[in-house]
């Protein structure tokens, strides 16, 4: 480890982070070992998607990956104090001296503060770190609870995209918000003064006050409520005051430690982001490249690569596409893009405008002298163009400025943009490396070039394109089922719901060539079920189901069935528990819990399973559909009926839930949880919908996955009642039904939506599409039709007689099965050809005595 | 192979074979299997959309699981195929290849009817 050497990075931001996860990936030989020191106690998180944090999402969710690696060691809450760069030294507050090779300054920037008298008094906050919304959130939440008449409100001191997003938190806070910006306008740096007009028009039309051209230039207290006055002389009351108006470099150390330091803050670098000092480096919000700062994180992330490359040798710099200022984002519902050069600062440049007040949108581009080449634009209402018109910017328009714009105008996709045109700027991924990416590294789907590229993965804005580029590159050719139907499921499903025709043979026959296979087949039988098409062995709908649906049983390796019968909500009494022991004993099962709270019993042949469900049947036991793509279960913890810390009735809730969506065919399984409080024990957030209780209702989250790709289900609606919980899910369930693809679970189908979450609770809440009336009436449909499939089959000798082993031995069992024991149950015996069970645990002596 | 509209199929020469009744026609729906055991041999039993019946070994060779007779009944191409109920894959009803594995396959029977009666022909 002589060759080792010792870099400190000082700062644990998502700049800091970046630099540490692009050295770890690519030092191979591990020539570096890292010690990073930060400032905050938290690990380092998405501070992009701070304000999500005001939503209900947890900082565990904004968390970013944790860099857990032996090269790594991360000391949080131990700020750098001092940098004595002869001997090459920094120490911390904590008193630690530690040496280094190399030392990357990322500590970022601290807000920017006015120097107004009373900036100080309590309840005057800034808005950049979690600890900080944490203190904004309890003042607020005290507020809220002082009696007395009106409503509370804040002051926001700046309105560009930080002060807009804070106005926006106050309002969720139950604050009302009033803004106050220095500028004619807001967003003064991204917007123009058309854009801006529209945007404020569409801001003060949610309750937030906007004053523009006007400055804070006092705060006093009075009573137990802040005034703050304005340049105007005007009074304004308020409750909290919010200071968001803008940023500086943290560039202190640097100045103590005598590094040079830019006219307007920030520690000078080259273009290798090295500082005058050979071995030290800065990068992020906390350097002046060239004099100049950068507020947002897609240049501190190139920046952070850059240096990762010096460090092991490269030659790498940073390049001018890298500095990209573009923007999208959406806030309070507005979108607004600025991207290039939105303020037409280059001589001679022309602006073409689109300015649709009716309809809330307002588009202008910027364009060279000779109206050839893009150099910039902003959007505002509506920026769906964005992903399209920036990677086009320094190249030459394919088409008229006005119609590139215009509503109805040309609608570009990734096929008209040079390869050398970034896709993704926050991560600096051009066209060309995705296209290596989709060619050469096999990338099928966007979650693919996700992980491969990073593309996608910070804003998402460019998301949309990926997917273009993956149909424009011929990977995604076409969602056709399989060869017998060019239809995706979402139009199948609409062309039987809206033909009303009912048999798989009239479907193939008009809409499909051929007869049919293992993936059209099920497919189509699900959704004949989702429409309620009578019990699914009826008639040749038979014929549809696969082997499980066959036989309404999961088949096991060995060609016997596993029995689970449904355990609503993991809720069981002791004669029930009798009853499947019993059951398991007699038909000499194999039994285990299941990860669903409910009991699985492995072994069953097929002309068992009759008799084994009779017994269950009789015992007041109905089908689990752990053998179908449908609702498996709605697991919950123990809830406030045991619970000392439960707010709700947590298992009430579940088997509500479970009892209403039981036998629900869908495109995939579904799963389900109901927990009782905030500790989440019930695990729902890994479910397809979730249902955590709170003191004031229940909040839903959705297209949560265990599983290989794991996810976390996200927010849905907050503190609802029973009935509201109820209607949300079941339009959630059917909307989903009706649009997802074959086996794709709940988190794709919510990934691949288009507006994501946003678009499914426009949908479904605010019923954007017209479709909930619909939902609705599906739902209930399909609860009022629920039947028990075994009982079905039970009561049904047509349904009876295929469950033998042999057409013409019917009780004779199939002799290819037999058993052995294992830690006291029958297993499959091992066949020849199967792996030689290898034992986990046993020392190597026990198994040579084995042997 | 044969029809069910009991026209002679196109019959073996083989005089070996011995002939064994599975079960009358109308237990046999259309696109799903049924399997029948004759001794220690398994048969799965197919009868496709057009009419057509078709009778293969019932065990699945990669699983060894004797299932083939509880898989999904379709075409690929328009050539007859059932798949295989455990991994998937599909197999001729015509020749017992299986299509998505070069070089296995499965045996085929040769199957009659008589009388309304599904039979089966064994060596």
């Amino acid at each position: 480890m002589t060759d080792t050497r010792h870099l400190v990075v000082v700062g644990n931001g998502m700049v800091g982070h970046r630099l540490v996860s692009a050295l770890r990936d690519r030092d191979e030989h591990g020539e570096w070992r890292i010690t990073v020191l930060g400032e905050e106690t938290r690990q380092a998180y998405d501070r992009v998607a701070l304000s999500s944090y005001v939503d209900g999402t947890s900082e565990e969710e904004l968390r970013l990956a944790e860099l857990v690696d032996p090269l790594v060691d991360l000391r949080l809450g131990d700020p750098v104090v001092a940098i004595d760069r002869e001997r090459r030294t920094v120490r911390t507050a904590s008193g630690a001296a530690l040496t280094y090779d190399a030392l990357v300054l990322a500590t970022g920037s601290v807000p920017f503060v006015p120097p107004v008298p009373g900036k100080d008094l309590p309840n005057c906050f800034v808005y950049r770190t979690l600890d900080d919304l944490d203190a904004i959130q309890a003042a607020a939440a005290a507020a809220v609870a002082k009696p007395g008449p009106g409503r509370r409100s804040a002051v926001v001191v700046g309105g560009g995209l930080l002060g807009l997003e804070a106005a926006r938190a106050m309002r969720l806070l139950g604050l009302s918000p009033q803004v106050v910006e220095i500028a004619p306008r807001l967003m003064p740096a991204q917007v123009d003064e058309g854009g801006g007009a529209l945007l404020r028009e569409l801001v003060t039309g949610q309750d937030i006050a906007v004053r523009t051209g006007v400055a804070v230039s006092g705060i006093r207290e009075e009573r137990d409520r802040l005034v703050a006055t304005l340049s105007d002389e005007v009074e304004l009351d308020a409750d909290l005051v919010v200071f968001s108006a803008g940023i500086r470099a943290q560039d202190a150390l640097a100045r103590s430690c005598d590094l040079p330091v830019g006219e307007r803050g920030g520690v000078l670098v080259d273009a290798r982001c090295r500082t005058h000092d050979e071995n030290i480096w800065a990068i992020g919000e906390c350097a002046a490249l060239e004099g100049r700062t950068y507020g947002l994180v897609a240049p501190g992330y190139a920046m952070a690569e850059v240096v990762a490359d010096r460090l092991l040798g490269g030659r790498a710099t940073m390049t001018p596409e890298e500095l990209d200022m573009s923007t999208k984002l959406k806030l309070l519902g507005v979108e607004v893009a600025s991207f290039g050069d939105a303020h037409a600062t280059t001589e001679g440049a022309l602006e073409v405008v689109v300015n649709d007040p009716v309809a809330g949108t307002y588009s202008k581009i910027v364009v060279s002298d000779d109206a050839q080449t893009l150099l910039g634009g902003v959007l505002v209402g509506d920026a769906s163009k964005y992903s399209t018109l920036r990677p086009l910017v320094g190249a030459k328009l394919p088409a008229d400025p006005v119609a590139m714009i215009a509503p109805g105008g040309v609608e570009l996709g990734a096929d008209a943009l040079p390869d050398s045109a970034q896709i993704c700027s926050c991560n600096a991924v051009t066209k060309g490396t995705l296209k290596n990416a989709i060619h050469a590294e096999g990338c099928r789907t966007v979650p693919d070039l996700k992980a491969c590229t990073k593309a996608g993965t910070t804003c998402g804005s460019c998301v949309p394109l990926l997917k273009k580029m993956l149909v424009d590159e011929g990977v995604e050719v076409s969602k056709a089922l399989c060869e017998h139907f060019t239809y995706s499921r979402a139009e199948l499903f609409e062309i039987i719901a809206s033909t009303g025709i009912r048999t798989f043979t009239e479907l193939v026959e008009k809409h499909g060539t051929g007869r049919g296979c293992d993936l059209c087949k099920p497919a189509v039988a699900s959704i004949l079920a989702s429409l309620g098409n009578g019990h699914i062995h009826e008639g040749e709908q038979a014929t549809l189901q696969d082997t499980n649906d066959h036989f309404l049983a999961n088949m096991q390796r060995n060609g016997t069935y596993s029995v689970v019968p449904r355990i609503a909500g993991g809720e069981i009494t002791p004669e029930g528990l009798i009853v499947i022991g019993e059951v398991a004993r007699d038909f000499g099962l194999y039994t285990k819990i299941t990860g669903g709270q409910r009991i699985d019993m492995f072994g069953a042949r097929v002309e068992q399973l009759p008799a084994i469900w009779k017994r269950l049947v009789d015992a007041g036991f109905e089908s689990g559909h752990a053998y179908g793509k449908s609702l498996r279960t709605v697991k919950s913890c123990v809830g406030s009926s045991w619970c000392r810390y439960g707010v709700q009735d947590s298992v009430g809730m579940a088997v509500l839930l479970e009892l209403r969506y039981r036998g629900l065919r869908s495109p995939h399984k579904l799963k389900s949880g109901v927990s009782g409080c905030a500790r989440e024990c019930a695990e729902a957030r890994s479910k397809d919908f979730g249902v955590i209780a709170t003191e004031k209702g229940w909040n839903l989250y959705v297209g949560g996955n265990g599983g290989a790709t794991p996810k976390h289900a996200q927010l849905l609606v907050q503190d609802v009642d029973q009935e509201t919980l109820i209607r949300t899910i079941d339009r959630y369930l059917m909307f989903y039904i009706r649009t997802a693809d074959r086996l794709q679970r709940t988190a794709p189908w919510l990934e691949g939506l288009e507006g994501g979450l946003d678009h499914l609770r426009e949908v479904i809440v605010d019923d954007s599409l017209g479709i909930c009336a619909e939902l609705d009436a599906a739902m209930a449909l399909h609860v009022e039709n629920y039947a028990d499939e075994w009982r079905g089959v039970l009561e049904d000798p047509k349904k009876l007689e295929r469950f033998v082993s042999f057409v013409n031995e019917p009780g004779t069992p199939d002799p290819t099965i037999s058993f052995v024991t294992e830690r006291g149950q029958p297993v499959p015996a091992p066949r020849a050809g199967d792996p030689e069970p290898v034992l986990i645990g046993v020392p190597a002596f026990g198994r040579q005595e084995v042997q | 192979m044969t029809t069910t509209d009991e026209r002679p199929a196109a019959e073996t020469l083989d005089t070996d074979l011995r002939w064994e009744t599975a079960c009358p026609l109308e237990r046999l729906q259309p696109e799903r299997g049924v399997a029948a055991l004759f001794g220690d041999e398994q048969v799965a039993i197919f009868r496709t959309h057009d009419g057509s019946l078709h009778a293969l070994g019932n065990v699945d060779p990669r699983s060894g699981a004797a299932v083939l007779s509880r898989g999904i009944v379709g075409d690929r191409g328009g050539e007859p195929i059932v798949a295989s109920p455990v991994y998937k894959e599909a197999y001729s009803l015509v020749d017992g290849r299986c299509l998505d594995a070069p070089g296995v396959s499965v045996p085929v029977h040769p199957v009659r009817l008589r009388d309304g009666l599904v039979q089966i022909g064994l060596r």
